[in-house]
Order: structure tokens, then C-alpha cells, then sequence
């Protein structure tokens, strides 16, 4: 069975939870930038948390549905429209054979992620359905849907009762104003110099509109200064070069010490800029749910700190499970 | 020459073994890849082999941080004792120098360069002392290059010439990144020459174009070997110079799939070489084109 895509919404892909193993011949592990809000979206209409879904930046895509599903909608706040009938993010929602699904504007959030019972079956490659556009390869085709695509589902498994669920409130993220991102300094941190390391973690900074799944830019901080060297050979002249070297997702370059370029699912694997440390993984949903000029502050963290927030996000995460399944 | 470890976040840590590039460095960093991988530590996902370092992706839940690096400096330890030697492919990778689709690509974005009123080969050659760009073309395909590093997106080899350093070709990248670069481009910043795998954005002086494609997601050509991406680091590429009809003949060729890139396996002995570098290359390029 399929969905027609009736309007194709804005870079609109398939992802999964991504493929790893591949980094190193420069294909990323892409998968959902929100990777919480895509499992979420699965418990929510009894998939694998691992299934493909869609993936809407702002807008979403308007769909015809051929068979009776149940589809959610995480990620943020939106409306969904069924034949008429109202519905919100963050609950199950049945469609019928013929039903057209509509959506609202992103009301809170950067990315809504689209789950289908069963699953989006695109084919599998190198062990994911996720799109990685750059490569073009996984995905529908290797590339964002458009409209008129017939997009192939998997049947849902007929153990999986049907049931409405819905995520409490309480366990919905609430963004705020202005975000707190937590960052273990380090890579090659050592560049800085003393006020520059510390103004980084001061200031605040803006998310520019250059914010793609490559890597999230931030504007309106002090630029950064660097400790004086003389240049190592192969690096390049400019003082925020390095000898091109493998890029850590999450971690933060500074190209030109104006901008910082946090990469994300789809980075680039490597290259020749210095970076100040990375985001630690706990809060790399929620750059991934950043909308243009929201503002943040860099919060520098130990080791020991990022492996607590990592442990307390599963035990979120295994709580949600408990809930939904 | 102490490698310098460093997390990138709880799930990375990164292992410089030099600040500046070297071929010891690039060999210090192959050899504990490998060992590090053949090592199967449960909690590391992937290793990534860079010019001068190394990058190890672990999942905290398996590993301690603290953990993984006691463990892969001791793997360091043992890859420093391996003799710097691999076994390794020489392959041909033809070029077309001053090529017109490069040359357009340059006019658009010449207010992103150092210097607009030249082409990216005469700044190049400028910069590395040399009187033409012609000396400096051949200075570029007559010693073969070691493939320092895959990836960037889609497996972009960067290259590293075989050459002593105070011959390496060095330029800098463009002012302000290009949005745009061709398929296939030869390009080069700092001492690296790299090939791009796909049409995008770079920062890389623009010499030439390769009709040989390094990238295939539809697993379409048979040389690639059921592979993806078709370099491997520690491949030494030769690069021949042709012209504009040899290029749409391979062109051609490769699209019906009967193109053969020329291939030979090689030992590669870091020590021999260092020795004598001219007498080693001779060696190489002899055995590529040996029958």
C-alpha cells in the first residue's frame, strides 16, 4: 500500500534513526534530527521505534492515505486536519482508506515528524531508510518528496493492538525562549584565548538562517581571538585552520571566529577548521528543534555532567516507553 | 610526536598524533585505525582515519569514556610498533588540467578569491615559485600522491603528495567559500589535493577535472568492486594529464561501464622511501605501468 503526497511541504524526507558505520567514507549517519520525537512518534501508532517516517522542517506535506492507518505527528505543536475533523500533535490519530491528511504551520519547534502504522517502506540502504540528499541515496529516490510521489508503507503488524494513544503533557518539551545547550569543551579548545574561551560560554547566540541537517549556524556572539602561533605545516594560513581532520558530530567550528557551525546528523565527516568542543548528545534533539533566531546560550559541562544528562534522558525515554506501549 | 586525546562530546574522542602533517603521522594514525578496529572493543561504533589523526565514535552506555581511552592508547602503543610498511594500490587517475567547466565555475565566484584577477592554476603556481602554469601542472601530476584521508561528503580522498614537505604544494583556500563546484573537481587548500565526489560548495583552488567518477550509490560501475566510494586511504594515485577528447572518450567509456582504471598492487615502505623519495617514486610509476 501507499500515501500520495498531494503537496510536498518545505524539504520534506524520510528518516529513520540513521545508519553508522559509513562515516568514514564521508556518508553521515543522518536519521531524525529530534531523534526522541521520532521514536516517540512511532510508540505512538505501535511501530518499531526504528521506522521510517517523515520528517517536516515548518511545513508539512499534505497526504492521501489509500488504507485505513493510525498516524501521529511529534516534534512540536501543529493541528492536523482529517477529513474535516481536528487533531494535535503528540496523540494517535486513525485515517481511513481515502482520507486527506492536512496540516498547520509549526506552532512551536523546528521539525514534525510524521509516523504511519506500519511504516514508510522505502528500501533500505546501507542499513537505513534515512535520505541523506547530498549523496542521494536512502530515502524516496535519494532526495526530499514531491508531490505526486506514491510512497510505499509496510503492513502493520496485526499483533499490535490498536488503541488511541497519547503522550501526557507533562512529557512534552517545552522549548523556551531561550534554550540552554550544553557543551564539553575540549577538540581544540586550546586555540582560544583565556577571554575568548569565556566569552563563548557568555554570550548569547542566535540561531542564523543557515540551519539545515548539515549543521545548525549561530550569529550575535563576540568574535573569538586566538591564541598566537605560528601556523603548523599543512594547515593553512589563517589561525582557525587545522590540518583537515575528522569532524566529531555535534562538534562546534567557528570558521573566521564569528560564527559557530554546530554539526549535525548529516555532517560533513571532516575538514580543516578548528572546533571548540561539542554539544553533548543528550541535547542534540533539541538543536534539531531550533527555529531561525531563537536564542541560546552555550553551557559548558564536564564529562561526568554530560553522562548523567545522557542517563537521565534514557530513563525519560524508558518512562515514555512504559507509557505509550 | 605524543598523540594528544581529547573528547568531542561524550561519544567522541579525537587522537591527534601530530599537529602538523607528516608522513609518520598519517602512518601512526593508519596503523591504529586498523588496530583499533581489528580489536572489536564492544562500544566503539566506528573509526575514523583522518590526515594526521584519528577519530573513535563509542556509545557511553557500552563504554566508559575513561575506559575507551586506556584502551586505545594501548592500542596505540602496539600500532607504533608495526613496521610503517602497507600493502596498497597504485592507481592512474586522468586529469584534465584547465579545463572550461572548472574555469566557469572560478569567473563566478571570483570575488571570493585572493587574488581575482588570476586563475586558481596562476596563483597557485605563483605562490609555489613557479614561472608557469604549465611547470606547475607538471609539478602536480609527476609525483604520485598517498590518499591521507576518505570522507568529507561521499567519499572525497584528500591527498598528500609523495614528496618531501619543503616540496609540497601549498595554497589557501578561497576567501569565502564557493556555493558551487563541479563534479569531480581537482582541488587544493593548505598542503592537501582533494578530488570532489559531488557537485557542491568548496573551498578549494580549482586545477583540473577527473572523468573518473570515486562515488557510486547505485553500485553501477564494476571497478568500483561492489563498493560505494572507490578510495581507500593509503591508495597512492597517479595523475595523468589529457586533454579535452580523451576526456569525453572516457566520458563515454565509463558510462557504458567498460572503463578500466589502471591498477597495480604495491608495498609501500615508509623507511625506503624517506631514503631515496625520487628513486622510490621511479619504482612506483615503473611498476604501475609494468605489463
Amino acid at each position: 500500500m501507499q500515501i500520495e503526497v498531494l503537496e510536498s511541504g518545505l524539504a520534506v524526507s524520510v528518516q529513520d534513526l540513521g545508519r553508522i558505520g559509513f562515516y568514514r567514507y564521508g556518508i553521515p549517519m543522518g536519521g531524525a534530527m529530534d531523534r526522541e520525537s521520532l521514536r516517540i512518534a512511532n510508540l505512538l501508532v505501535g511501530n518499531e521505534e526504528t521506522a521510517a517516517c517523515f520528517e517536516a522542517p515548518f511545513l508539512c506535506p499534505k497526504l492521501r492515505f489509500k488504507d485505513h492507518r493510525r498516524i501521529a505527528v511529534t516534534g512540536g505543536e501543529v493541528s492536523v486536519k482529517v477529513d474535516g475533523g481536528e487533531f494535535r500533535s503528540w496523540e494517535s490519530i486513525t485515517v481511513e482508506a481515502g482520507s486527506i491528511v492536512e496540516f498547520g504551520f509549526i506552532e512551536s519547534g523546528a521539525r514534525l515528524y510524521i509516523s504511519v502504522s506500519g511504516g514508510l517502506n522505502v528500501p533500505v540502504v546501507l542499513n537505513s531508510r534515512s535520505t541523506y540528499t547530498i549523496g542521494a541515496l536512502g530515502g524516496f529516490k535519494g532526495r526530499m518528496i514531491q508531490a505526486g510521489d506514491l510512497i510505499p508503507l509496510t503492513e502493520p503488524s496485526i499483533q499490535v493492538k490498536e488503541k488511541n494513544r497519547r503522550l501526557p503533557s507533562d512529557f512534552v518539551l517545552n522549548i523556551n525562549d531561550k534554550t540552554d545547550i550544553r557543551v564539553l569543551p575540549g577538540l581544540y579548545w586550546h586555540r582560544l584565548t583565556q577571554e575568548s574561551g569565556e566569552s563563548f560560554f557568555r554570550d548569547t547566540w542566535t540561531v542564523a538562517t543557515e540551519a539545515d541537517r548539515m549543521g545548525y549556524r549561530f550569529g550575535g556572539g563576540n568574535k573569538i581571538d586566538f591564541v598566537e602561533r605560528e601556523q603548523p605545516f599543512g594547515a593553512g594560513s589563517d589561525p582557525w585552520n587545522i590540518v583537515d581532520s575528522a569532524y566529531p558530530y555535534g562538534s562546534i567550528q567557528i570558521p573566521g571566529g564569528t560564527e559557530p557551525i554546530v554539526l549535525h546528523r548529516d555532517a560533513v565527516s571532516g575538514g580543516g577548521y578548528f572546533q571548540v568542543g561539542a554539544v553533548i548528545s543528550s541535547d542534540m534533539d533539541i538543536i534539531g528543534q531550533l527555529q531561525p533566531n531563537k536564542e541560546v546560550n552555550f553551557v559548558k559541562v564536564t564529562m561526568e555532567e554530560a553522562l548523567a544528562a545522557r542517563k537521565n534522558k534514557n530513563a525519560r525515554m524508558d518512562k515514555i516507553r512504559q507509557i505509550l506501549l | 610526536m605524543e598523540t594528544r586525546f581529547s573528547f568531542g562530546g561524550d561519544e567522541h574522542l579525537l587522537c591527534e598524533c601530530s599537529e602538523e602533517m607528516s608522513f609518520e603521522a598519517f602512518f601512526k594514525a593508519i596503523n591504529s585505525v586498523e588496530l583499533i578496529r581489528e580489536s572489536n572493543t564492544e562500544g566503539i561504533l566506528e573509526v575514523c582515519g583522518g590526515n594526521a589523526a584519528y577519530l573513535v565514535k563509542f556509545d557511553p552506555d557500552l563504554i566508559h569514556p575513561d575506559q575507551l581511552l586506556e584502551i586505545v592508547k594501548e592500542l596505540e602503543l602496539k600500532a607504533l610498533s608495526s613496521a610503517p610498511v602497507i600493502q596498497t594500490r597504485i592507481i592512474e587517475v586522468p586529469v584534465y588540467y584547465d579545463d572550461p567547466w572548472t574555469k566557469e565555475t572560478m569567473h563566478v565566484f571570483r570575488d571570493r578569491h585572493q587574488e581575482p584577477s588570476m586563475t586558481d592554476l596562476e596563483y597557485a603556481a605563483k605562490l609555489n615559485g613557479l614561472a608557469t602554469v604549465e611547470d606547475f601542472i607538471s609539478t602536480h601530476h609527476s609525483s604520485p600522491w598517498f590518499v591521507s584521508q576518505v570522507g568529507f561528503v561521499c567519499g572525497v580522498p584528500w591527498l598528500y603528495q609523495l614528496v618531501s614537505r619543503e616540496n609540497q604544494i601549498e595554497v589557501p583556500k578561497y576567501v569565502r567559500p564557493r556555493t558551487d563546484t563541479p563534479r569531480h573537481t581537482i582541488g587544493h587548500g593548505g598542503c592537501f589535493a582533494a578530488i570532489y565526489a559531488v557537485r557542491g560548495a568548496g573551498g578549494y583552488q580549482m586545477f583540473g577535472i577527473t572523468p573518473m567518477p570515486i562515488f557510486e550509490p547505485d553500485n553501477k560501475f564494476t571497478y568500483f568492486n561492489g563498493e560505494m566510494v572507490f578510495s581507500k586511504p593509503g591508495d597512492i594515485f597517479k595523475f595523468k594529464p589529457i586533454e579535452k577528447d580523451e576526456f569525453k572518450e572516457i566520458e563515454q567509456t565509463v558510462k557504458r561501464d567498460d572503463f578500466e582504471p589502471l591498477i597495480k598492487q604495491v608495498e609501500f615502505n615508509l623507511n625506503d622511501f624517506l631514503k631515496d623519495i625520487d628513486g622510490y617514486n621511479r619504482n612506483l610509476i615503473k611498476e604501475l605501468y609494468a605489463n
